[in-house]
């Protein structure tokens, strides 16, 4: 992957508001794919009984981390924006664990990028959410 | 047999809005993305008060789509759970002091969200309504949409399903 190419996904997230206000991490990029890391904050707790983090926090980490896999794309002229992202929640993240999320941008055409995700706390095994979606190819200005 | 005395309006509203407030007051991610509910009757709309920190986009600049899906997750599972709720409410089996008491049913669960983005949303406040299609006693479906300023544009819909806590017989 080319310095460019990492340096434009770096900054895509690195100066961006909510991203750091949720402290997430670039963890890994590569093309066409990247891994970011959540760590646990008790601000993003859904279920005040358990300590278990909000599936909202876990939809921005995802959609992070699948418009970064997008721009990471060799093939991908620029910048993308979320067409559609589906989230399923298989099991609620361990309370007090970082959540890491993998998306891998699997098929791009001319106007559209498709995208898979994981996200997994610090336990191994089963997720606790995988994502799909679509995102948009931009042309370049 | 003459019908019984309607509730003076002020203990009405004053039990339906300290049951709102204990139901979404209680979460923390609600009050990290500071997102309030307007009641009319049984009727919420959800509001999403803007702050810079909420950008995904600092170059439009625009909200961040994250922020959008949780912003419309948050608005169905208060929705979902304040539906539930409204007749507990309203018969007195949920009286002021179990609210204060914290004693609440648990929130429902999402087991899937799917949400289609329609326009950038503007850096100013935004605003949620959600429709509960069917609410059984496991699952639940609900649909949602996020407007700004003018609700004939939406700027993102969604459609989830989600477990139902037990509820105690």
């Amino acid at each position: 992957m080319s310095a460019d190419k990492i340096k434009n996904a770096r900054d895509f997230i690195e100066c961006v508001p909510q991203v750091l206000a949720l402290k997430m991490e670039l963890v890994e990029i590569a093309d066409g794919a990247a891994v970011i890391r959540m760590p646990y904050d008790p601000q993003i707790v859904g279920d005040p009984e358990t300590g278990v983090i909000h599936g909202g926090a876990v939809s921005t980490l995802m959609d992070t981390c699948c418009g970064t896999a997008v721009i990471a794309h060799p093939d991908n002229p620029g910048g993308t924006a979320t067409i559609s992202l589906r989230i399923d929640y298989l099991r609620a993240a361990a309370p007090g664990q970082a959540v890491t999320a993998r998306a891998e941008c699997y098929h791009l055409t001319r106007s559209v990028a498709f995208v898979r995700g994981t996200a997994h706390d610090e336990e191994t095994g089963c997720p606790v959410a995988t994502a799909t979606g679509t995102f948009t190819v931009e042309t370049k200005a | 047999m003459s019908r019984a005395r309607p509730e003076p309006m002020q203990v009405v509203k004053q039990r339906r809005d300290a049951a709102l407030l204990a139901l979404a007051g209680r979460v923390p991610y609600i009050r990290f993305l500071d997102i309030g509910f307007d009641r009319r009757g049984d009727e919420l709309t959800g509001v999403l008060h803007f702050d810079e920190k909420l950008i995904g986009n600092p170059h439009l600049p625009a909200l961040h789509g994250g922020v959008t899906a949780a912003f419309l997750e948050v608005t169905s599972i208060i929705t979902l759970s304040w539906s539930v709720l409204w007749e507990d409410v309203e018969t007195g089996a949920l009286t002021q002091d179990d609210l204060e008491a914290g004693s609440l049913p648990r929130l429902p669960k999402t087991i899937d969200f799917t949400v289609d983005y329609l326009r950038s949303g503007l850096p100013r406040d935004a605003y949620a309504r959600a429709h509960v299609t069917r609410s059984g006693r496991r699952y639940a479906s609900v649909r949602a949409e996020a407007w700004q300023d003018n609700h004939a544009r939406p700027i993102a819909q969604a459609h989830a399903h989600f477990m139902m806590p037990r509820r105690e017989v």
